[in-house]
């Protein structure tokens, strides 16, 4: 078996018998991308010899010592390129650790790669990426998803054991739905923002793509907790998310929102889903219908205000103190006008524009302010939800993988790729998507996911879901053919 | 809030972004498409709401105000476009 196809907590096990080194794990991860990145095209960059210096002096006896962890490329990681798949800021090397990678090296893990994903992770497929898409290790003619498309990609196909991504309306459950990974969006606020680039700061949070539910659990318990570098940190005790993962589901009231089982939802998705629903009733599970009756506006909610924050946070690219600045320039606007229209992608622009559109004068109050108060009507939707049940399942992408350049000209499409996940974002709640099973799309396998959201700091509850589900089935084994030539 | 159709080149020079005019139109059709997407939050009635900016309000998150060693001056100036004698170089402000 090769190491690169090894969970967190099997690599550990090894490490910590002597079986195998960290050394050795990175070699393998090494070789494992030099056979299939070519075609996957997962990462941006990494740098082996910088990984097989820490790895000469990792610590296994560390929470997560010796464990190489791949990183979407909008967490800085000091000396490493930090570049949010953009040409605006090519050539920048973040001058400093984001808390995130702080802790991570302080449990002994070893930063690695740079993962591809949408620039500034405004997308749901890679395919904003100013250095090409990624493809999906199940069907190369197939996205990632996205935004953390390459993290997604890198873990299906055993490019890495596990990664960070960030989630700011789905862009770490999409994507892991999409590859057949476990990917985990905390509460707002669980995991600190310091050296995450940001895109839309109330929504923005980091967290890890896995093989299966207890790296999840293992990664969060390293990277959660109070920073006094991001002021919206909570300072709630972080538990130890493996303590409950075995305590399976008896107990528990399940909910089952009548909103996400609509028109547009994949026959084989929901298929999929009311088949895991199935499960969960003979693990022992309560399973109620709720309602959420404000999903239908969480879209449109969530293209006011993700946009713009985006056209405030993204101010700061200006060409000036890093990054691209554009050749030619005659003056001071013409120097902003040409670094920006060189620098960003089409996406980027589009929702600069739409954001600097919905918070101009005269605008504020119809847009902006309209779409805040639609996100606390949202909120209490799940506020009345999670006063009767524990956890509540849904699908988490309504469709399986979709073609490169299927969606591509038409934003709205693409947008709608992400209608069940954004809720969780414009709410504040944690989520994590599982493997729940594969559609059959011309004859290839794609994964679908099965979402489980938990009220705000509930991590434990739906990593423990998550895993009785995942102790009863053998999803979460699949691994990708990658056949295909490169 | 019935503007579907928007001042696209009005809007990008407020964001200092420089447009081709294909880009413009091209712009203006799909964001036109999402604003009417948008109109929905229009049949709702939120006279009576309050506004979610965080999802949780905390306030007054203080640090003690003492000096802390900041990045080194040839760390942040490592990734400036131009650079020279320990600053920035800038475009020309002032005429």
């Amino acid at each position: 078996m090769a190491l690169s196809s090894l969970t967190v907590y099997e690599a550990q096990d090894l490490l910590r018998r002597k079986e195998i080194s960290p050394k050795e794990i990175v070699e393998d991860l090494v070789r494992r991308i030099e056979q299939v990145d070519g075609a996957v095209h997962g990462y941006l960059s990494f740098d082996p010899e910088r990984a097989l210096k820490d790895a000469e002096q990792a610590d296994v006896s560390l929470p997560l010592g010796g464990i190489p962890i791949s990183i979407k490329d909008v967490v800085s990681v000091q000396g490493h390129p930090c570049g949010c798949a953009s040409k605006i800021l090519q050539g920048y090397v973040a001058p400093f650790d984001a808390t995130v990678i702080k802790k991570l090296r302080a449990a002994g893990a070893i930063p690695f790669g740079r993962t591809n994903m949408d620039e500034f992770a405004m997308g749901s497929s890679t395919e904003n990426s100013a250095f090409g898409p990624s493809r999906n290790p199940w069907d190369p003619d197939r996205i990632p998803g996205g935004s953390s498309g390459g993290s997604s990609a890198v873990v299906a196909a055993d490019e890495a054991l596990a990664a960070l991504g960030s989630d700011t309306g789905g862009s770490i459950r999409q994507p892991a739905a999409l590859c057949g990974c476990v990917g985990l969006k905390p509460t707002y606020g669980r995991v600190s923002r310091y050296g995450l680039v940001a895109f839309a700061s109330s929504l923005d949070q980091i967290g890890p793509l896995t093989k299966d539910v207890r790296d999840a659990a293992m990664i969060m318990n390293v990277i959660s907790g109070v920073d006094p570098c991001d002021s919206t940190t909570l300072d709630e005790l972080v538990p130890d998310y493996t303590a409950d993962l075995d305590k399976g589901v008896k107990s528990l009231t399940l909910g089952l929102p009548k909103e996400y089982f609509i028109k547009g939802l994949d026959p084989q998705v929901e298929e999929a889903v009311r088949a895991a629903v199935g499960r969960y009733e003979k693990l022992g599970a309560k399973i109620v219908d709720i309602s959420l009756p404000h999903t239908e506006y969480a879209l449109s909610t969530y293209y006011i205000i993700a946009p713009a924050e985006a056209s405030a946070n993204l101010a700061r690219f200006d060409g000036v103190r890093y990054g691209f600045r554009a050749d030619g320039i005659t003056g001071l606007l013409d120097h902003y006008g040409k670094t920006r229209e060189e620098g960003f992608g089409q996406e980027v622009k589009r929702r600069i524009i739409l954001g600097t559109y919905a918070l101009s004068s005269g605008y504020y109050d119809a847009y902006y302010l309209r779409a805040q108060k639609v996100r606390t009507l949202i909120r209490r939707d799940f506020d009345d939800a999670f006063a009767k049940v524990d956890a509540i399942l849904c699908p988490t992408s309504p469709t399986p993988a979709f073609k490169l350049g299927e969606r591509t000209g038409d934003p709205l499409q693409m947008y709608l790729a992400d209608v069940f996940t954004l809720a969780a974002n414009m709410a504040g709640i944690c989520g994590i998507s599982i493997p729940c099973g594969f559609a059959e799309v011309e004859g290839m396998k794609l994964p679908i996911g099965l979402q489980i959201l938990g009220k705000a700091l509930n991590e434990a509850t739906i990593l423990r879901v998550a895993n009785a589900y995942e102790q009863s089935t053998d999803w979460h084994l699949a691994r990708p053919p990658l056949g295909w030539p490169s | 809030m019935s503007a579907t159709k928007f001042d696209v080149r009005y809007v990008a020079e407020l964001a200092r972004i420089k447009l081709e005019p294909g880009e413009i139109a091209a712009f203006e059709a799909q964001l036109g498409h999402v604003l009417e997407h948008v109109e929905k939050l229009n049949q709702l009635d939120v006279s009576q709401v309050e506004p979610t900016a965080h999802s949780f309000p905390i306030y007054n998150i203080f640090r003690e105000d003492e000096t802390r060693p900041s990045l080194d001056r040839e760390a942040v100036l490592a990734n400036a476009p131009r650079q020279a004698q320990g600053l920035f170089i800038v475009t020309k402000v002032v005429e």
